[in-house]
């Protein structure tokens, strides 16, 4: 049955929608391999953030003009169409960040600030990436509190069977990846949900890597924070969404104080404005919410369960081929995985393989992908990391598997 | 550019067989080197008398390029003086750092001269020279005062 989905599926038309793709590099065409760092963006997400300039540009939420009207409008046209992506239940708890590093740190300095204290403790797991580590490690560090992780297997699973001791009268929030940048591992989010909740802790779900690869629906999760970048969405870097549960929203002081997150001021007392205004000080980043929401229309109209069964074809596809390669041992091999293939090969350093891939045109990420305590739990320095998105094809795959003939070659 | 210009043989001999891969006895001076980019990390030691690295060596994790170029700066280093070293350092660093069209004069680097295709790509230039800053803070650092980059 997946076949037929994925035949129905046509790879080369959606290839189309994005410009860079049809590059040379090196002389070689662009075998764009690097999309859990960053995606490529289909014309509709360009065109749309040109017309935001070019036709519709003027600061939102305070001009009585025309253009102004328009700008707010399409705004939050924006954070409807996110909302509804993510199936939260009010646009209002659909806060605009610059990323998903934004998200987590507004969270930790704001949520995180109140509610964690002098010996109280911040559960966070081995897999998570730098931006999911370091703001609850300030907050801790600022408020005596002791950061716990969950300790991983050496496939890259979450060690569930550890959960429910990690989970204290202490443990004031939860913040937990969705899927793995490093190692593409789907994490049983529900459940780490259910066994949180059972004991009033709220989840923080760090979605960076998940919302290009599967529906994400906040409700059916159940999680309290999730947060997700526009630029890995296909959409514009520096948007991004914070979604938080509106009664923990509102409980919540802001994050940074400016215009537009208040609703009066005067020397001695400033009222703050309403959520999700609260916590969006300043001019945001309006033509990224247009260009977001663009992205999204465009996902849209595609059938996710065909490009979902695509990327699973793509990812047994690269799992088969590249394990095959003499001398490639695949780091990160949980039996529930999003399309990211990382790998070593040899005592060839992934910087070499690196340099070596792209003059062959094949662009991938190599080092510790900003997940540097897990590169020294699964004992290797850093990975050659190929991550797919819905574009890619088994014709890159092999391309990428021919490169790696070359640098067999070099370092023979 | 062609790779093997980047990975000539030396490099790659270098890297397969690092010289002076060990922690010389005795050492006084040390300095540990760090590449946030990339996660390398080297740690040069030295053996320092009057003005003279009598014996030096290094440790750590890396690409071919910084293992190369830690390499065969320990095999150059060995018995100069510690002015040689730095004069050697900038004439190293002008070398990496020139921009790729500009003609270098790197005679007097001599084997290290191999080393100079890394400025047809900039993102491996700090592999290069990751070794010789950390060598220079070695240089400066207190009796084994562990100094980071």
């Amino acid at each position: 049955m997946s076949t037929n989905v994925a035949s129905a599926f046509d790879v080369q038309r959606i290839r189309r929608d994005f410009p860079i793709l049809t590059q040379r590099i090196h002389g070689k065409p662009l075998v764009y391999l690097d999309n859990a760092a960053t995606t490529q963006k289909p014309q509709a997400v360009i065109d749309a953030m040109v017309r935001s300039y070019a036709e519709d540009n003027a600061n939102i939420h305070r001009g009585v003009h025309l253009l102004s009207e328009r700008a707010t409008q399409a705004y939050e046209e924006a954070r409807v169409k996110i909302q509804k992506f993510l199936n939260a239940p009010n646009a209002r708890e659909i806060i605009f960040v610059r990323g998903t590093t934004e998200g987590i740190n507004l969270v930790a300095q704001t949520y995180g600030r109140v509610n964690v204290g002098r010996g109280d403790q911040v559960l966070i797991t081995h897999m998570e990436h730098h931006s999911n580590i370091v703001p609850w490690q300030m907050i801790c560090e600022e408020k005596g509190a002791e950061l716990k992780v969950l300790p991983i297997t050496d496939e890259g699973e979450l060690r569930m069977d550890l959960l429910d001791g990690l989970l204290t009268d202490r443990t004031k929030i939860v913040a937990v990846a969705h899927v793995s940048n490093s190692l593409g591992t789907i994490n049983p989010i529900k459940v780490i949900v259910e066994k949180a909740h059972q004991r009033g802790i709220p989840v923080l779900v760090d979605g960076a890597q998940a919302v290009a690869h599967m529906p994400v629906d906040v409700q059916a999760l159940g999680c309290d924070f999730y947060a997700m970048s526009g630029h890995k969405l296909f959409g514009p870097t520096g948007i991004g969404v914070l979604y938080g549960r509106l009664t923990l929203l509102e409980a919540m002081p802001p994050y940074q104080g400016g215009g537009d997150m208040i609703s009066a001021v005067t020397f001695k007392k400033t009222t703050y404005n309403a959520v999700p205004n609260k916590f969006e000080a300043g001019t945001p980043n309006i033509a990224g919410s247009v260009g977001l929401g663009a992205a999204i229309d465009y996902l849209k109209a595609l059938d996710f369960t065909a490009v979902s069964a695509h990327e699973r074809e793509l990812l047994a596809y690269g799992t088969r081929v590249l394990g095959a390669v003499p001398g490639v041992r695949i780091v990160g091999t949980a039996s529930h995985k999003a399309s990211v293939l990382s790998f070593v090969m040899d005592d060839v350093h992934p910087h070499d393989i690196g340099t070596i891939l792209d003059q062959e045109g094949v662009a991938i990420r190599t080092g510790h992908h900003c997940t540097q305590p897990l590169m020294e739990r699964l004992c290797v320095p850093a990975t050659a990391r190929a991550s797919l998105a819905l574009y890619n094809t088994k014709e890159e795959i092999d391309a990428l598997v021919g490169a790696l003939a070359k640098v067999r070659e070099i370092f023979a | 550019m062609d790779l093997r210009e980047l990975y000539q043989e030396v490099i790659l001999d270098h890297n397969k067989r690092p010289r002076n891969f060990r922690v010389p006895d005795p050492v006084n001076r040390r300095a540990e080197g760090y590449n946030p980019l990339c996660g390398d990390k080297i740690t040069v030691f030295l053996y320092v008398e009057g003005d003279v690295i009598k014996d030096l060596g290094f440790q750590g994790t890396g690409c071919a390029i910084s293992k190369a170029s830690a390499s065969m700066m320990t095999d150059v280093l060995k018995g100069k003086t510690l002015e040689d070293a730095n004069r050697f350092f900038d004439q190293f660093h002008d070398m990496v750092t020139a921009p790729a069209t500009a003609e270098v004069k790197s005679d007097h680097l001599g084997k290290l001269a191999v080393l100079s295709g890394v400025r047809e790509y900039p993102m491996r230039v700090k592999c290069a020279s990751l070794a010789w800053h950390t060598m220079k803070a070695a240089m400066q650092a207190e009796n084994n005062v562990v100094s980071t980059e």
